[in-house]
């Protein structure tokens, strides 16, 4: 499989995508620019965490009219694997690939920490391979990462199992205390209808590399190359 | 400011502009004529405390300056070089931004981040790692509140946005610094191919500017710098830069890449003093001149006078000489980042500027006589020891009676804000960016990069404890040296170079002169014995209020940013005791101490104290032994005291992994001092049960005491058999005291 990774003017973890990518997974990437209007042959295209743009419309608002965010949503849409982390989610939610939107945390700061999430999806490539209930530690960093979708929508997301993390503490426990931002129903990564398209806003590619002493985040990509 | 730029001026504009008279005399004298309105302002800036370092570089060239590491020599270029093994070399600074953040802390402390990492990656270098040091007045007054979430949340703004982690800091609170905040910001970098030289030659060939548009923003910032704050400081908001981290985070990406054509002769970054500093000091380090048509200048506004763009502080832009030939290398490069690069002018020979507007030649200076080193002005000022040095010395321990209960002493110094987790900060700081933080998920006493694809890391750390320096400004500077070295050498690091953030009050003032001078002393001292050659940093006078017409300057704070090589990863020392039955020990001489303490001041309210018990020579050999334990792998964890005293060090080890301590104090020494006196040159080690006798071997033949404390608990704190509580619940109150007190 052939991953491709978008860097937009503002994109800051492009590089460690990358890194993650080929030297913890030994796998092959492709550079993508923005401002490319084809999709160099990839399978599995991720957008990467940032400022797209210095995020100063609205987190993403701007990044989806990026000529490569044309190509991208076409391949989503085809049923290609498509997978954005933090601010890539954010652009997800805008173009809109994804359901819901990304609000201020409600605290109103930017958080960066370590948190543990549950794996919740049993049917999406990211999330099925995780241990059930057992939570994985990944980090967070995002002033707007609040996950919020009207009450129809999520009725949906529920009925096609589309919720692929929820934040909870070190066991597993999903509740208001292990909420980092104030997300709806501690949501911290959803998947579409298809699931093909993978949104979250942890880092599971600063959690994949020993030297940094958490791993858990290869499980993730684990996960998606074992299941896809 | 309406003038007629053409016209002469006088010396009360000069002295408006900041000038002294007597500089206004030997301006007219280097020009052979009185200058316009124009070139006056231009003087005025370089001339400025803040960029000619007028009245500190008479010591400031006492410092050491070589080691073996040492790739530039300090000063020559935008930030400190050192060789940190395999081919690469380690770009670092750091700088201060405290009057701006002072009356508007989200953009003073935003550009502030801004600047520091432009000096790095001007120089060719990818930052990878900043630090940051805070100083901030009583946290019960709302100003304060104020000024600690602004200026932490520009921080975390900018850098966050930018993209390169904050990995460590200190915050320190106290009412000399009411009005004057200090903000000092450290930066480093990685650089792997060639450095670019902040100098210009070869005639004819082409002058860029690069990135933002120049507003009228920031315009004579270095003057304001240099200046007391006032009442009437919020006047001078103008003075103030407003902060692009998108722009900048574009402008870094185009200029690496430009670093690797063959492209640039020289580039310097727009800080203080703008287009006219990055002009002068490229041609005088290259004895060239420049002919620069301002009017070619991208602007915000429409309408902006020479003087205006000349002096404006915009950020995000730098200077570039081009080789001739080559522009469209360049133009190509910025189209990509959807960048300005204007042509806007010519290296010339024979040394002097020739700024031009409109086809009219507006100022023509000679580039040497305005830069530190060459003409700038160099003043030999006096000083003299003030009354209260001697008076603090008089403190005697026994005067302060032992509380009765030492449990309330310790839970009030783990809520102390100076002491109390500083979670509340740093967790609006992107510390992961860049996958390079190896102190995420294992706490050491310095700030840990990884420097991929090699078997080393980089250590770094800023520390100043300013009541020591303020108490004694020699000796409290080099515990201020000794300690950022001893917090790399914990970590697993040896101690490579400085680079030192010196803020200070009035330099006029003897008494503050004196501060000064007794810190050089200090760092001069402390320096050479750690092997560390300072590579530069910057210096920030006028740190002080004047009320009812006396100066109330802040404690003198030479923070010092200092970095180490970790030349085996795998053996980076960690802070945090590992298991329950670990032995405790602590390296080093307990002292019946409490100078200047947390304590002393925090609990029995007495400020006047001399500086803590400190000895150079038992520092290093401390630390030699230290990194031979760390070697030889007979520790598994290691934590220096500090702030707080060995109680604190205890928690701060026992609390990561919610484990507690059981340990004795020494009979002979107060307990008091035991717990909570702050004297230097001491380390607690935990060993594993099964290494003690090899650890006692080692010990055993080394010249610095040791003493058995204890030893790890599953979570009681208990000292002497006296229960101080639960690890869980000190643990709470440490960590949401800060949190508490700024809501």
């Amino acid at each position: 499989m052939k991953f491709g990774v978008v860097t937009f003017p503002g994109s800051n973890c492009d590089q460690d995508m990358i890194y993650t990518l080929e030297t913890s997974l030994g796998q092959q990437v492709e550079r993508l620019w923005h401002k490319d209007t084809d999709l160099k042959g990839v399978d599995f295209v991720v957008l990467p965490g940032g400022f797209s743009y210095g995020d100063y419309l609205r987190s993403g608002a701007i990044a989806k009219y990026s000529p490569i965010m044309k190509e991208v949503i076409a391949h989503g849409q085809k049923g290609g694997y498509v997978m954005g982390i933090c601010n890539g989610f954010q652009i997800l939610c805008e173009s809109p690939l994804l359901d819901g939107a990304l609000l201020h945390n409600d605290t109103q700061k930017f958080i960066c920490k370590n948190v543990f999430l549950r794996p919740k999806s049993r049917t999406a490539a990211i999330s099925k391979g995780l241990e059930a209930g057992k939570a994985v530690k990944i980090p967070i960093a995002h002033g707007e990462g609040r996950f919020y979708a009207p009450e129809d929508m999520m009725k949906e997301i529920y009925q096609n199992d589309q919720v692929l993390f929820q934040y909870c503490d070190e066991e597993g426990n999903v509740n208001d205390r292990t909420n980092p931002n104030g997300s709806l129903d501690n949501i911290a990564g959803i998947t579409n209808k298809g699931k093909n398209i993978f949104g979250m806003m942890p880092h599971p590619e600063r959690a994949a590399d020993a030297n940094l002493g958490n791993t858990d985040g290869k499980l993730l990509f684990d996960s998606i190359l074992n299941n896809i | 400011m309406e003038n007629n730029t053409q016209e002469l001026a006088t010396v009360d504009q000069a002295v408006e502009l900041g000038l002294l008279p007597e500089e206004f005399e030997l301006i007219k004298e280097i020009l052979g004529r009185t200058p316009n309105f124009t070139e006056t302002s231009i003087y005025s800036v370089m001339w400025s405390e803040h960029c000619s370092y007028k009245n500190s570089i008479k010591w400031l060239k006492t410092l050491p300056k070589d080691g073996p590491h040492m790739l530039v020599k300090a000063g020559e270029e935008n930030a400190g070089l050192v060789d940190i093994g395999e081919g690469m070399g380690c770009v670092f600074k750091i700088e201060s931004h405290n009057h701006p953040s002072a009356i508007e802390p989200y953009q003073g402390a935003a550009t502030g981040v801004g600047g520091i990492n432009r000096d790095i990656f001007t120089m060719g270098a990818r930052p990878i790692a900043q630090l940051n040091s805070l100083r901030f007045g009583e946290i019960d007054k709302d100003k304060t509140k104020w000024l600690v979430k602004g200026v932490v949340k520009g921080i975390g703004d900018y850098g966050n946005s930018f993209g390169v982690p904050i990995i460590g800091g200190e915050v320190f609170f106290d009412k000399c610094y009411n009005t004057n905040p200090l903000v000092n910001a450290f930066s480093a970098g990685i650089l792997e191919g060639e450095m670019i030289s902040a100098t210009s030659s070869g005639p004819g060939n082409p002058v860029y500017i690069v990135g933002s548009a120049t507003g009228k923003d920031g315009i004579a910032g270095a003057a304001f710098a240099s200046k007391d704050i006032t009442e009437e400081s919020a006047d001078d908001l103008p003075s103030v830069q407003v902060g692009d981290p998108f722009q900048e985070k574009l402008l870094l990406e185009a200029t690496l890449e430009l670093g690797k054509t063959d492209a640039v002769v020289g580039m310097q970054d727009m800080g203080a003093a703008g287009i006219t500093c990055s002009s002068c000091e490229m041609s005088a380090a290259g004895g060239v001149g420049m002919d620069i048509d301002l009017s070619k200048v991208p602007t915000r506004q429409k309408n902006m006078k020479d003087w205006e763009i000349l002096l404006s502080e915009s950020q995000e832009r730098m200077l570039v000489v081009i080789e001739k030939g080559k522009e469209k290398i360049v133009e190509d490069i910025f189209e990509k980042w959807d960048l300005h690069a204007e042509e806007i002018g010519v290296v010339t020979e024979g040394g002097t500027i020739n700024y031009f507007m409109h086809g009219e030649k507006v100022a023509s200076v000679p580039a040497e006589s305005l830069v530190l080193g060459g003409g700038a002005p160099v003043y030999d000022r006096e000083y003299s020891e003030p009354a209260y040095y001697q008076e603090f010395k008089k403190f005697d321990i026994n005067s302060i009676e032992e509380p009765a209960d030492l449990k309330e002493v310790a839970v009030s110094l783990l809520k102390n804000p100076n002491i109390a987790s500083k979670r509340w900060v740093y967790e609006q700081y992107d510390s992961m960016v860049g996958t390079r933080t190896m102190t995420t998920n294992s706490p050491s006493d310095a700030g840990i990069a990884n420097i991929k694809d090699t078997n080393r890391a980089l250590a770094m750390t800023v520390d100043c404890n300013s009541r020591y320096v303020n108490a004694d400004p020699e000796i409290g500077t080099q515990i201020a040296v000794s300690e950022a070295a001893r917090n790399i050498v914990v970590s697993g690091g040896i101690p490579s170079a400085v680079t030192n953030c010196l803020n200070f009050g009035n330099p006029y003032n003897p008494e503050c002169y004196w501060q000064f001078v007794g810190a050089i002393k200090g760092m001069s001292a402390a320096c050479l014995k750690f092997g560390t050659p300072v590579t530069g940093g910057n210096v920030s006078f006028y740190n002080q209020t004047v009320m009812d017409g006396k100066e109330e300057p802040v404690f003198p704070t030479p923070t010092i940013g200092m970095i180490g090589v970790v030349e085996d990863k795998s053996k980076i020392m960690t802070l945090d005791f590992k298991s329950k039955g670990d032995l405790i020990f602590i390296l080093g001489d307990s002292h019946d101490d409490i100078s200047s303490s947390e304590y002393l001041v925090s609990y029995h309210g007495v400020n006047e104290s001399p500086a803590p018990f400190f000895d150079l020579e038992k520092e290093f050999a401390l630390q030699e032994i230290m990194k031979g334990l760390i070697d030889k792998q007979l520790v598994n964890a290691a934590h220096d005291c500090a702030d707080g005293g060995l109680f604190i060090t205890l928690m701060e080890m026992a609390m990561y992994n919610n484990l507690g301590f059981d340990i004795v104090t020494d009979a002979e020494i107060r307990e008091d001092a035991f717990l909570f006196g702050e004297a230097q040159s001491r380390i607690v080690v935990g060993v594993n049960e099964d290494q003690e006798d090899d650890f006692i071997d080692f010990m055993f033949e080394q010249g610095v005491n040791y003493t058995l404390l204890g030893h790890v608990t599953k979570g009681k704190v208990c000292v002497d058999d006296d229960q101080f509580g639960f690890v869980n619940e000190l643990k709470d109150i440490y960590d949401n005291a800060l949190g508490q007190k700024l809501s």
